[in-house]
C-alpha cells in the first residue's frame, strides 16, 4: 500500500518542522515500526538522516515506543502500544501524522524522541520498601486476597509510557504516579514505608513540571495498559491521608 | 514549609480546594434554587420577599454567605491559576492533529466555562444582590409581619419583561450546567472518592443534578415573562 508520512523532525539540519515522506511498498503485516524502519533505510539509501524514534522490545512491555500517531499516543487502537500497531488498519493513500510526545517536562530530545526520565526520578523518589533479607522468602509467606493482589497487579502492569502525560491537556503525570503508589499501597509490602512514598512521589511529580489532573480521563482512554483512573482517586486519599494523619517528622 | 502550605500549595492539595469550594457552590445552587422557586408563586411575591428579608438578615444565613462570597473567588482565582499552570505544563508545541472524545468536551473547558460563570455572577450580584443590600426599592408591609420588606419580587419581575434578560438567564444557566456536567463527578474524584460500586451513582446523580437543577433555574424567568 502507499502512504503518506507527515513525521515531526527537530535537531540536525531541522528546526522543529513536519516533513512529508511517501511510501509505497507498505505491506499490511508490517508493524508500525517496520513500516518506520522501511522509512529509514530509503533515507539511509538517499543519504538523508533517518527519523530518530526510540524503541527496544517491540512486544509492547518496554513502553519506549512513544509517539503520537494522528493525535493518538501509540496510535489509533485501544490498549496497544506503537510496536503493537500493525499496518492492516490502515489503508491505501493514507496520510499518517506522527509527533513525538508533548509535554514541558518531555523535553524532545531529537524527531520523535523524548526524554521521559522525569518518570525514573518519580520512581526513585519513591524509595525503598523494607523486606526481610537471608533467605529467599516463600511466596506464600504473606497471604494476600486473590482480588487485592488482581488490583495490585493491574497498577504494576504500568509500563511507564508516559502516553498518559502525552494524551493529558494538562501534561499531568497523574495516572503514572497512582500506577506506582497504587501497587504498593495495595500490598502489605509496601505497608512501612507507605505514607512516605507517597508524599515523596507527589512532592517529585510536581518538581518536574507536570500539571494538575482535571479528571479528564484521556489518560485512561490511551493508556496502552489500561490503567484505570480509580487509581488516581487512590493516589489522591493516599496523599490526603499521609498528609493530614501522618505525624509531623 | 509547614506542613499545611506543603499540602495547599501541591498539585493534589491546590485540586482539593477546587473540589471543597465546588462542592459548596454546587449545594448552593439547590438551596438557591429551593427559594428562588418562590417567585413562581402566585402571591404578589409575598413569600419570596419575605424569605428575602429573611435571607439577608438571619445571622447563621449572613455567616455562610461570607463562606459563599470567599468559596465563589476562591475557586475562581484557584481555578484560572491551576489553568494556567496547566498550559505551562504542556510545554510551547502542541499537537497538530488533536484528538478530544466527545466525552472530554466539558473536562476540557471548566476554565473557559468558569470565566462566563463568573461573569454572570458579578452581573447577576449587581442587578439582584446590590440592588437588594443597597439599592432603593420600595418597602411592602404584609399582614402578620411587624415590619415592613424590601418589594425584591418587584425588581425581579421587572427585569424579566425584558426578553434580553431573560436569554442571558437562560443561556448562563446552560453554561452552568455544563460546568456541572463534569465537575460534580470530578470533585469527589479528586478528593479520593472512588468506588466500584458507588462511582457510577455518584456520576448517574451528577447528569441528572446538572440538567435538572440549572432547567428550574431557567425555567423561572421564562415563566415570569410570559406571565408579564
Ligand atoms: C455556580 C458556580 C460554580 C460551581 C457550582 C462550580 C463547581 C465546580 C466543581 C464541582 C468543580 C470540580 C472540582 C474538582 O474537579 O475537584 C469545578 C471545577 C472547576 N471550576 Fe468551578 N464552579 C463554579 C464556578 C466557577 C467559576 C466562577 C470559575 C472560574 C472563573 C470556575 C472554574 C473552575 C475550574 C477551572 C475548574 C477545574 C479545576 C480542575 O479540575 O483543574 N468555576 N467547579
Ligand atoms: S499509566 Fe499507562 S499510559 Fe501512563 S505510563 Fe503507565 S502504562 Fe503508560
Ligand atoms: S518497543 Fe517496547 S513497548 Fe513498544
Amino acid at each position: 500500500m502507499k502512504l503518506t508520512l507527515k513525521i515531526w523532525r527537530q535537531g540536525g539540519k531541522y528546526n522543529g518542522e513536519f516533513v512529508t515522506y511517501k511510501l509505497d511498498n507498505v505491506n499490511e503485516h508490517m508493524s508500525f515500526l517496520e513500516m518506520l524502519d522501511v522509512l529509514n533505510e530509503q533515507l539511509i539509501e538517499k543519504r538523508e538522516e533517518p527519523v530518530a524514534f526510540e524503541h527496544d522490545c517491540r512486544e509492547g512491555i518496554c513502553g519506549s515506543c512513544s509517539m503520537v500517531i494522528d493525535g493518538r499516543a501509540h496510535g489509533p487502537m485501544q490498549g496497544t502500544t506503537t510496536c503493537q500497531v500493525h499496518m492492516r488498519h490502515y489503508k491505501e493513500g493514507d496520510t499518517i501524522v506522527i509527533e513525538p510526545f508533548r509535554a514541558k517536562a518531555f523535553p524532545v530530545i531529537r524527531d520523535l524522541v523524548v526524554d521521559r526520565s522525569a518518570f525514573d526520578r518519580i520512581i526513585q523518589s519513591g524509595g525503598y520498601i523494607s523486606v526481610n533479607t537471608g533467605q529467599a522468602q516463600d511466596a506464600n509467606a504473606i497471604p494476600i486476597e486473590k482480588d487485592q493482589a488482581s488490583r495490585a497487579f493491574d497498577a504494576a502492569a504500568c509500563i511507564g509510557c508516559g502516553a498518559c502525560v502525552a494524551a493529558c491537556p494538562n501534561a499531568s503525570a497523574m495516572l503514572f504516579t497512582s500506577a506506582k503508589v497504587s501497587h504498593l499501597a495495595l500490598l502489605p509490602q509496601g505497608e512501612v514505608e507507605r505514607k512516605r512514598r507517597v508524599l515523596a512521589m507527589v512532592a517529585q511529580m510536581d518538581a518536574e513540571g507536570f500539571g494538575k489532573c482535571s479528571n479528564v480521563t484521556a489518560c485512561e482512554a490511551e493508556c496502552p495498559k489500561e490503567i484505570s483512573v480509580s487509581n488516581i482517586a487512590r493516589l489522591n486519599r493516599e496523599y490526603l491521608a499521609a498528609t493530614l494523619a501522618g505525624e509531623l517528622t | 514549609m509547614s506542613w499545611f502550605s506543603k499540602f495547599i500549595t501541591s498539585s493534589i492539595g491546590q485540586k482539593v480546594v477546587m473540589s471543597l469550594t465546588g462542592l459548596f457552590l454546587t449545594l448552593f445552587l439547590a438551596v438557591h434554587l429551593l427559594g428562588n422557586l418562590q417567585l413562581l408563586q402566585d402571591d404578589g411575591g409575598e413569600a419570596f420577599n419575605v424569605y428575602a428579608y429573611f435571607m439577608t438578615h438571619n445571622p447563621l444565613i449572613k455567616t455562610i454567605s461570607y463562606v459563599l462570597y470567599a468559596s465563589i473567588l476562591l475557586h475562581a482565582i484557584q481555578g484560572i491559576l491551576i489553568w494556567r499552570s496547566n498550559k505551562a505544563a504542556r510545554g510551547t508545541h502542541r499537537y497538530a492533529v488533536n484528538h478530544v472524545r466527545s466525552t472530554e468536551r466539558a473536562s476540557r473547558n471548566m476554565a473557559w466555562i468558569g470565566i462566563v460563570i463568573f461573569v454572570f455572577i458579578l452581573l447577576h450580584l449587581y442587578q439582584f444582590w446590590f440592588q437588594m443590600h443597597w439599592g432603593n426599592l420600595v418597602y411592602v408591609e404584609y399582614d402578620g409581619y411587624t415590619h415592613p420588606v424590601k418589594d425584591l419580587y418587584v425588581l425581579v419581575a421587572d427585569s424579566y419583561k425584558n426578553l434580553g434578560f431573560v436569554v442571558f438567564y437562560v443561556i448562563s444557566m446552560g453554561v452552568v450546567g455544563f460546568h456541572l456536567w463534569h465537575g460534580f463527578w470530578s470533585l469527589f474524584q479528586t478528593i479520593g472518592l472512588n468506588h466500584s460500586k458507588y462511582t457510577p451513582l455518584i456520576k448517574g446523580i451528577g447528569g441528572a443534578y446538572a440538567v435538572v437543577v440549572p432547567l428550574l433555574f431557567a425555567v423561572i424567568p421564562v415563566v415570569m415573562y410570559l406571565k408579564s
